[in-house]
């Protein structure tokens, strides 16, 4: 077979403790519960070097929806991109954060944990995480980064705002990429199960194994029944409105169009959301298609950069990932420069060839690993998604 | 002879795409492996969107990329818009449940 890429590919990264490697050295203030996540906030304006999230959850969830929660907020502390964690909680949570805190801490990297109630109140809190934030980045500044393969990155894919360029351009050039990337020895992750109804078969029949066959046939049955279950169609949701604007009309159209995202690697397993790869080369993560859910799923599992296709464009990124934006058409790309990284419309134009548009992308991913900001990290988009698979008690 | 794109993308297709905006009455050339398919466009299309590049009968799977996409609801002419209104999912139809 031909080499898709004629070198070995190299980056600067930050080698942690556990032998992984970040392409970003972030402290991130955890919050675990709902109810610390503005004084969590108010630590990020204070401390240069610190990251959080706002979400809304961590108390009252019980059985597989918390084991689902509890797996997400340690990933995030366990991702490479982040040198040390303050995990904060309120204390009083189903999500207590000394538990979230113990379980990041056996990756070997700076963990403390604070607590909202111990502490006596938001403001005492602030001065306690900034005051340990303060020496955390300093740590943090000291880390140098040293020469890794690419065989060491995670690479995540997704397409949100998809219009009919999606299958065309942008999801066969990142493709292309991940073919690179598995050829280089690296992982990239296939997501958004929803958005593979139509096209299972395909991915199943370039499984590793039966058993990966298999599960790729039942994640794909879970989430259709989910819909079936409920008595609605789908498309009432998936396709979005702005998909059937730009000439989508059916899920399982969608969803061809998105499986072309995975190139034409071996599918090595399929994995739960939020849990990190045993192998690597392609792998498929069962989430759903809500962009910030699978984005957060994948960085979770251990992501350091995520590709994300769009054709009608999105402000999207990650509080520790850089997430690489690559428009499906260039008229797109000229309106929402400020938002997208690359352009893989030349494709449509016949200006480029899906090959030498996955080619351009890999060099991306060498330049933003090695430090180069992306468009969604200038502009703070800090996005943050938990895939909830149970009710609030 | 026609001056607008199209794309079709396998020869099982019964659909092309519009790769710029395509007014009625138009004559497009639908270019496939080793054929050309001459189709008069009946309805506006937009860039993005799909016209039939043969009839579908009401019941019939639409099929792109070589690969079912839908059934049509309706009979569907030469050059008619495909989308929506014509096509529906097979997948995830909850509401089909009795």
């Amino acid at each position: 077979m031909t080499r898709l890429f004629n070198e070995k590919l190299q980056f600067w990264g930050y080698r942690r403790s556990d032998g992984r490697v970040g392409v970003r050295n972030h402290v991130l203030i955890l919050p675990t519960i709902t109810c610390a996540t503005q004084t969590a906030q108010r630590v990020t304006e204070l401390v240069s070097g610190t990251v959080t999230f706002i979400h809304q959850h961590g108390c009252a969830q019980v059985g597989t929806d918390y084991d689902q929660t509890a797996r997400t907020y340690a990933g995030m502390g366990m991702n490479p991109n982040v040198y040390g964690v303050i995990v904060l909680g309120l204390g009083c949570e189903t999500h207590q954060a000394h538990r979230i805190g113990d379980e990041i801490a056996k990756c070997g990297k700076p963990v403390q944990t604070v607590s909202i109630q111990e502490h006596g109140g938001t403001l005492q809190t602030i001065a306690e995480v900034a005051k340990i934030a303060v020496k955390m980045v300093q740590d943090a500044s000291m880390v140098q980064r040293e020469l890794c393969d690419f065989s060491e990155l995670i690479v995540g894919t997704e397409c949100g705002g998809s219009d009919a360029c999606s299958g065309l351009s942008a999801n066969p050039a990142v493709g292309r990429t991940s073919d690179m990337l598995v050829e280089q020895g690296g992982t990239a992750i296939l997501a958004e199960t929803t958005e593979l109804i139509g096209a299972e078969h395909l991915l199943a029949n370039r499984a590793a194994h039966d058993s990966v066959a298999k599960k790729a046939y039942a994640v794909i049955k879970m989430m259709e029944n989910r819909s079936i279950q409920m008595g609605v169609d789908i498309r009432t949701g998936n396709p979005s409105p702005g998909n059937i604007e730009g000439g989508l009309s059916s899920l399982e159209e969608k969803s061809l169009g998105a499986a072309t995202k995975s190139g034409t690697s071996r599918l090595e397993e399929v994995i739960d959301y939020a849990q990190r790869p045993t192998k690597k080369g392609l792998v498929w993560m069962d989430t759903p298609g809500h962009d910030i859910e699978q984005l957060t799923g994948m960085v979770a599992g251990g992501a350091q950069i995520v590709l994300f296709t769009s054709g009608r464009g999105t402000p999207t990124g990650s509080p520790i990932a850089p997430v690489i934006k690559i428009s499906t058409n260039t008229p797109m790309f000229e309106r929402m420069n400020e938002n997208m990284d690359l352009d893989a419309g030349t494709i449509v134009d016949g200006k480029e060839t899906v090959g030498e548009v996955g080619g351009r992308i890999m060099k991306e991913i060498q330049a933003v690993a090695n430090g180069k900001l992306t468009k969604a990290e200038i502009l703070k988009q800090h996005d943050f998604g938990i895939w909830r698979i149970g009710p609030t008690f | 002879m026609s001056e607008y794109k199209t794309l079709f993308l396998n020869e099982k297709d019964s659909v092309a795409m519009a790769l710029s905006d395509i007014p009625a009455g138009a004559q497009v050339t639908v270019k496939a492996e080793e054929r050309e398919i001459c189709v008069k466009i009946l309805e506006p299309i937009r860039f993005g969107h799909k016209f039939a590049v043969r009839a579908i009968p009401q019941g019939d799977d639409i099929i792109k990329y070589g690969e079912v996409i839908g059934a049509a609801v309706v009979p569907i002419d030469v050059g008619e818009h495909v989308h929506v209104h014509n096509l529906e999912g097979k997948r995830g139809r909850g509401d089909k449940v009795v």
